[in-house]
């Protein structure tokens, strides 16, 4: 698990993960808030189906694919949330 | 600095392109600004920073306060290009810079093509790949991912968590999380056990320089409060939907396993050299940092008429000299551009090399006692090369016992390797260094992947909606 060390007082944002509200802060990336979601996994190996998750966080590895707002494929860790935005996994999905 | 919202914002033509807002980017925009020339920084994070200063511009005091001075010292450098007259987009993947000196850039799901007089690319560096086993689970970070979280969120590994691998990233940052009341239940230290014994001779050098007291303190910081498990040989990340369990091996003796919930790798950086290779820029393989590296000038200039690099994405040098290398990129733009004459682009430019050459003297200590272990730079036959594409170590070398002498662009028509949406970032340097072990040669006669723009996916619809010019429809209509 990620959490959130007490520190500072970001604005609050509320996402929707697979459907399910959960409060961010503004300057969480997708990536940061399905950490801490406990969603380590977020997608499935389109080759095996093994699950993947975040891994570099710096938009390198092309690991944390999910789908946002109805876009598949996009890198979650360079995405800032945004309020009321969806975020839906491809393991929720499968 | 103007921050633009949007793509539209930009300008269709700037004296100077930027691409990369970290610490040599902003201090070329400076530098290349101060003589009025037009300039625009492209970058793809939210703000500016680039990975060592992210988050800094917004980060809460006692987020600064834990991630320490390393830091800290870059909100100097932020001041001064923000009072720049420098554009800015930020959200701005830049997935072409070509020979021509046009840049590729797309934001919010729209591309678009601008033209610059020159580029810089200050795209900085990424982490090495450390391809053992179990290293696609999830829970398996790297530590610069880590960091990141803790830089950009204050948000940090909780549970039982073991950071493993080499490098000065791994020992900082391991401080930077004690501070934060998060210890690591372990450190597995992979730096072979012969490695400081070898590197004694750039020792005086080390010793000598700034980073010398800060290294010696650190390292008795961290290993007074964390164990630490020295001379590792073999790592295996274990578990089923997530990492579960960290195995390894010191020498002959036998192996052990830590339970834990997040296994953190790291083990050194290469330059980011993706735009500068795709662009066709000539690269050397560099023996001491095992990496390629962009051949350039004192300059910053690369083989390409008017597109230099400026910082980490040259070769390894940490932020201190990336900030001056990007001043000279940006001295050098004024220059060619008419601004200054050779002589006092030279005056200027002299007591940046002085510090230049001073920050060097301790970096040969770190290349050579921090430079991977050749056994966690190569895969084993289990191990997944290309993460990808699912390519294991016994794939590549039984291609290469098969079909002799081949090299790493075979490799993606006989296997698909590389050609995932990673585009080979997470596998190009092992694939060069298995193939060199296998045939006996040096990674310099082996060569990389050929890389093509877009380096970065957007979608065909982007493409699509590019203008289009005369030339462009009558290379694919029939009038």
């Amino acid at each position: 698990m990620f959490v959130r060390i007490a520190d500072g007082e970001g604005k609050r944002v509320v996402v929707l993960i697979d459907d399910a509200p959960f409060e961010g802060r503004q300057g969480d990336s997708v990536a940061t808030v399905l950490l801490l979601a406990g969603k380590v996994g977020c997608r499935r190996s389109f080759v095996s189906g093994e699950p993947r998750g975040p891994y570099c966080m710096m938009g390198v590895c092309f690991e944390c694919l999910v789908r946002v707002d109805g876009i598949d494929g996009l890198q979650a860790c360079m995405i800032p949330i945004r309020p009321k935005m969806r975020i839906e996994t491809s393991i929720a999905r499968a | 600095m103007r921050q633009l919202s949007k793509i539209d914002d930009l300008k269709p033509v700037y004296d100077v392109a930027i691409v990369g807002a970290g610490p040599s980017g902003m201090a070329a925009a400076a530098a290349a600004a101060a003589y009025d020339l037009d300039v625009v920084v492209l970058d793809e994070n939210p703000d500016i920073g680039g990975q060592i200063y992210r988050g800094l511009r917004t980060a809460p005091l006692d987020r600064c306060r834990m991630l320490g001075p390393t830091y800290t010292t870059g909100h100097q450098l932020i001041r001064e290009f923000a009072r720049t007259q420098s554009d800015y987009l930020p959200g701005a993947v830049v997935w072409m810079a070509s020979p021509s000196l046009e840049l590729g850039v797309s934001a919010s799901g729209r591309s678009r093509v601008i033209r610059s007089r020159r580029i810089i690319l200050a795209t900085g560096a990424f982490e090495r790949p450390f391809p053992i086993p179990g290293w696609t689970l999830p829970g398996v970070l790297t530590v610069g991912a880590a960091q990141c979280l803790l830089k950009s969120s204050g948000v940090a590994p909780m549970g039982r968590f073991a950071l493993a691998g080499t490098g000065p990233l791994l020992w900082l940052f391991a401080s930077q999380i004690l501070s934060s009341g998060h210890a690591p239940v372990a450190i597995l230290d992979t730096t072979p056990r012969s490695r400081h014994l070898w590197a004694n001779a750039a020792l005086p050098g080390f010793v000598t320089s700034k980073y010398f007291p800060a290294a010696v303190k650190l390292i008795r910081h961290v290993s007074a409060k964390i164990p630490v498990i020295r001379g590792v040989t073999m790592l295996a990340a274990e578990g089923r939907a997530a990492v579960s369990r960290v195995t390894y091996r010191r020498g002959e003796r036998p192996s052990q396993s830590i339970d834990v919930d997040h296994l953190l790798l790291h083990q050194g950086v290469a330059p980011n050299a993706q735009l500068s290779i795709a662009a066709g820029c000539a690269i050397r393989w560099s023996e001491s940092q095992a990496c390629w590296h962009p051949g350039i000038d004192p300059w910053g200039e690369t083989s390409i008429e008017s597109i230099s690099i400026a910082g980490d994405g040259a070769g390894i040098l940490g932020a201190e000299s990336a900030s001056r290398s990007g001043r000279l990129c940006g001295l050098n733009a004024a220059c060619k551009l008419g601004r200054i004459d050779p002589l006092a682009r030279d005056r200027a430019a002299a007591p940046l090399r002085r510090e230049l050459a001073r920050f060097a003297r301790g970096r040969r200590y770190i290349d050579m006692a921090f430079l991977p272990d050749r056994a966690f730079r190569v895969a084993s036959a289990d191990t997944l090369v290309c993460r990808c594409e699912e390519i294991r170590g016994r794939q590549i070398t039984e291609l290469l016992d098969t079909h002799g002498a081949i090299g790493p662009n075979q490799l993606k028509s006989f296997l698909r390797c590389g050609m995932g949406p990673c585009q080979g970032r997470e596998c190009a340097l092992t694939v060069t260094e298995m193939i060199a072990a296998h045939r006996g040669v040096s990674p310099a006669a082996v060569g990389s992947y050929r890389l093509r723009f877009p380096i970065k996916p957007i979608t065909v619809a982007e493409f699509a909606s590019l203008p289009q010019e005369h030339a462009d429809l009558h290379a694919v209509v029939r009038m």
